[in-house]
């Protein structure tokens, strides 16, 4: 296993920043033009998902593990995160018929 | 071969990732997503971070997505209150989210990161050196983030209760 993953490093730091970039960008860009509530709550795991592959990245560069310790904790509070809004949705859904996001703009004010 | 394996996947999770979001249908979102965190669990394999390869295909592709997909067949949702959003918005979405590209990688030109990602100690991600990590220096961190599972898992249960029953 190690031969093998050894011959496939040596990609450029900076590539898996452009690619976490991206990556975290549409999901920005998710956030912005969808109103179902879901598909929100994905492009939020997009973004996270990215993050995490930059912290491994840059974990695996200055050779210290406490970077992946993060990346389990990140993961640990996505779970939290996706059960508890999981749940709102529901109860919206319950409440308005709808998971459009507009219905709750009266949380503005 | 050597790194090409790296920017093949890449193209892929790009992809799957741009599919998921603006595909019609939220099923297809879902199926997409699982596919995108698969190639999160290649590139995992290909940064031999073992251990967080097998976290993320249990966690995200089986626990997260299960949920995801369980809640949206629970909804019932149909095409006629599918909501969408006006074309001018979408438009400016998508030039908000390319200028934050633009400005995240044209800031990042300056630092030059350009030294190739060697991997110096072969058993880094393994679970042994993960987990002595793991229960020595972030000991607190790690049962403080069991109370944070327990409290998630309460109010979830009292938040989708009917109401009358509390």
């Amino acid at each position: 296993m190690n031969n093998v993953v050894e011959n496939l490093q040596g990609v450029p730091l900076s590539h898996y920043i452009w690619l976490s970039t991206i990556i975290f960008s549409i999901g920005v860009v998710g956030v912005l033009t969808r109103r179902n509530a879901i598909v929100i709550f994905m492009s939020v795991e997009l973004m996270l998902n990215a993050v995490n592959l930059l912290l491994t990245a840059f974990s695996v560069h200055s050779n210290d593990p406490s970077g992946q310790v993060f990346v389990f904790f990140i993961m640990a509070l996505a779970a939290a995160e996706v059960a508890v809004g999981l749940s709102i949705i529901v109860m919206v859904y319950r409440n308005t018929k709808s998971i459009d996001i507009n219905v709750l703009n009266r949380l503005k004010w | 071969m050597g790194t090409s394996v790296f920017y093949f996947v890449a193209a892929l999770s790009i992809l799957f990732s741009l599919m998921v979001i603006f595909s019609k249908n939220p099923i297809h979102s879902i199926l997409y997503l699982i596919l995108t965190f698969f190639t999160f669990t290649v590139h995992y394999v290909l940064l031999n971070a073992q251990f967080l390869a097998v976290v993320n295909f249990i966690v995200y592709m089986g626990a997260i997505m299960v949920l995801f997909l369980f809640v949206l067949m629970l909804l019932n949702l149909n095409k006629e209150n599918e909501p969408n959003k006006s074309a001018l918005l979408k438009i400016v979405g998508v030039i908000a989210g390319c200028c934050l590209i633009v400005t995240l990688i044209g800031s990042l030109k300056s630092v030059s990161l350009n030294d190739p990602l060697v991997l110096r100690n072969p058993n880094l991600g393994l679970v042994k050196n993960l987990g002595k990590e793991l229960f020595g220096p972030f000991m607190l961190p790690f049962e403080l983030s069991s109370i944070l599972l327990l409290s998630a898992m309460v109010g979830a249960v009292l938040l989708t209760k009917k109401e009358g029953n509390i």
